[in-house]
């Protein structure tokens, strides 16, 4: 869609001047008013835009925490209740970030199940997935970061567990740990680099999603069909109003759960247990990270057994390993997803199997969630381990052999062919749901 | 090709060896730039200067257990009863996840034997370890788990009652510190 020619018109004569030497009113005017989008998309499609208005939200809220927030061992804590008792609205602009984050989440676990439903990461827009996965991992590692900051004993003991993974690695792994903490155990110094980074990732972030925002104007959205743009004029509307005034209207209802949560369960997705300062003596009896961590807590806890040399005591990757390597792996795998998916046909709403899979999955996505929330005890570890095993066998077993099994069921010939045949199936009652498409 | 391709690919011309040179330089510019960077994330002079601590354990009464701090760590200083240590004992060391005693102050691979883990003969109902599950550093959770020992909430790794992983993810036994008995009642960690 990148093919079609600028029609930036600068009107008055400072524009004009200012075309000639910055085009940047054109670009905007490129990207976010002409810019055509597909005219079948749905709702499911709004949550890249609110992920950029929350990231936004994030940053102006985080800058301003950090003018009251005191990243010392000693202090952090008490800052942090200065923050919700003293600060003017401190109490709003805390929960803010701190809901925030959550909120984030739930839009990036959407988008990215979105994705994965409608084949987005598929030619030609394996550059534009990968982005977005490197996007997901910095958002992990900055919220993280950001949990550690008030310096309760989940923040203390999450930091404690997950620079642990990297005494993992052997030979070289306790000085790793070492290098990350700034000592032997948690403490002053790590907090310290866990503020400056907290601060830095977001603007990172921010870089890498010019970037993803850039390959997706290149290649273009894709859309519920899955079929490519063909002709400009039938298959696509303008960005503006048409996209603009959907995303606002998606953003509004989301922030309107946002409100929700802020004013009535501001702690509903914490721990209690973050209001007690942190003590490096006691470990809070049942440690769990934040609702967004817990799939991957529970692949990291489903490997309890050293993997061996079969008939032999010789150990090659020991249960501390394989369990890191399984947790870092389940994130890894959505790197190389665009080559592990051999079906040529990106929407499920045309792959019969691969929707019932799709669901599957995202069943057992949830599943894993629940079992990293419950104590490692009974049934729960083996179940972990089932689940672990099934998410692997989607991306490694499932996924390629669909493509050779599946018979896909007949794609429309273009996007306007499929939106006529849809009102005309649907007589009045799509036409009047969709006015605009 | 030409005749004189050929020759430049077999023999190197004085431009070949400065652009070399010049990117070996720049390579050992960077890396050197790069250190300080690096190194200043390690444990600082402060943080290093190995402190040892000294501990009274005469009110430790058979049964009980106290916990100290030693460099930013919890130690576990415990008085077993004479049923714990049976337990430990009774042990093959076949059964054992880890069967390396990991205690710092006897040979690096001496066997996990009850005797090997504890303060040694005669002091057998002592045991001081180091508090940080081998897994992922939590803090155990004393006389619980499948094996009377220690039982760490993050994970559900079970040590038994000489510190030995038994189950669960953590892969070693948990670490004893360099320590010994200044007197009957007085231990000096570190």
């Amino acid at each position: 869609m990148s093919a079609g020619h600028s029609t930036y018109t600068p009107t008055s004569g400072v524009m004009k001047w200012l075309d000639e030497r910055l085009p940047l009113p054109r670009l905007v005017y490129d990207s976010f008013v002409a810019y055509p989008v597909p005219k079948n998309l749905n709702s499911w499609y709004t949550f890249g835009g609110i992920l950029s208005i929350m990231l936004v939200s994030q940053i102006l809220t985080g800058v301003v925490l950090a003018m009251h927030y005191v990243a010392n061992s000693g202090l952090a804590f008490d800052s942090v209740e200065h923050i919700m008792r003293d600060v003017n609205y401190g109490w709003l602009l805390r929960r803010m970030h701190a809901s925030g984050a959550s909120m984030f989440f739930i839009a990036v676990y959407i988008h990215i199940f979105r994705g994965m439903y409608y084949g987005s990461y598929k030619n030609p827009r394996e550059v534009l997935w990968i982005l977005g996965v490197l996007i997901f991992f910095l958002m992990m590692a900055t919220a993280f970061m950001g949990y550690v900051l008030p310096w309760g004993q989940m923040s203390f003991w999450g930091a404690t567990v997950i620079t642990g993974f990297f005494s993992a690695i052997p030979w070289i792994g306790t000085s790793i740990q070492d290098l990350l903490l700034g000592g032997f155990a948690v403490d002053n110094p790590t907090l310290n680099r866990f503020f400056s980074l907290h601060y830095l990732l977001p603007f990172m972030i921010a870089g890498v999603v010019i970037l993803h925002v850039w390959a997706l104007h290149v290649s273009g959205q894709t859309n519920p069909t899955g079929v490519e743009v063909k002709n400009i004029r039938k298959d696509t509307v303008p960005f503006s109003p048409h996209a603009t005034v959907k995303d606002a209207f998606a953003l509004v209802l989301f922030f309107i759960l946002f409100a929700w949560f802020i004013f009535y369960l501001p702690d509903y997705l914490g721990h209690a247990d973050n209001y007690i300062p942190a003590n490096p003596l006691k470990t809070p009896t049942h440690i769990v990270p934040e609702w967004y961590f817990l799939p991957f807590y529970a692949i990291l806890r489903a490997i309890t057994f050293n993997i061996s040399i079969p008939f032999t005591d010789i150990v090659l990757i020991d249960s501390k390993l394989g369990g890191v390597i399984a947790m870092f792996a389940s994130i890894a795998v959505l790197f190389v997803l665009p080559w592990l998916d051999t079906s040529p046909v990106k929407s499920a709403n045309y792959r019969p199997l691969y929707r019932q899979f799709f669901w599957i999955f995202a069943v057992v996505c949830v599943g894993l969630g629940y079992l990293g929330s419950r104590p490692p005890e009974g049934i729960y570890p083996t179940l972990s381990l089932i689940l672990t095993i099934y998410y692997f066998a989607h991306f490694f077993i499932i996924l390629p052999l669909l493509g050779w099994f599946e018979t896909p069921k007949p794609r429309p010939a273009s996007i306007a062919d499929a939106v006529l045949a849809q009102s005309k199936t649907n007589g009045k009652a799509a036409a009047v749901a969709q006015p605009a498409e | 090709m030409s005749a004189d391709h050929t020759a430049s690919l077999e023999e190197p011309t004085r431009r070949d060896f400065l652009y070399i040179a010049t990117g070996a330089v720049g390579a050992v510019g960077v890396a050197g730039f790069a250190w300080p960077f690096i190194s200043q994330m390690n444990p600082d002079a402060s943080t290093r200067a190995l402190a040892s601590i000294e501990v009274d354990v005469s009110a430790i009464e058979q049964g009980q257990a106290i916990t100290v701090k030693w460099r930013g760590k919890p130690v576990f200083i415990r008085n077993r009863t004479d049923k714990e240590i049976e337990e430990a004992k009774a042990v093959p060391l076949s059964d054992l996840k880890d069967p390396i005693a990991e205690n710092a102050n006897v040979a690096s691979d001496a066997p996990a034997t009850d005797v090997n883990r504890s303060a040694g003969d005669g002091k057998e109902n002592w045991i001081v370890m180091i508090g940080s599950c081998t897994h992922l550093g939590c803090v155990p959770v004393g006389t619980s788990g499948d094996y009377g020992g220690w039982f760490c909430p993050c994970h559900g790794s079970h040590y038994d009652t000489a510190g030995r992983i038994r189950k669960g993810p953590a892969p070693r036994n948990l670490a004893v510190p360099v320590y010994a008995f200044t007197s009957d009642t007085k231990i000096k960690i570190g």
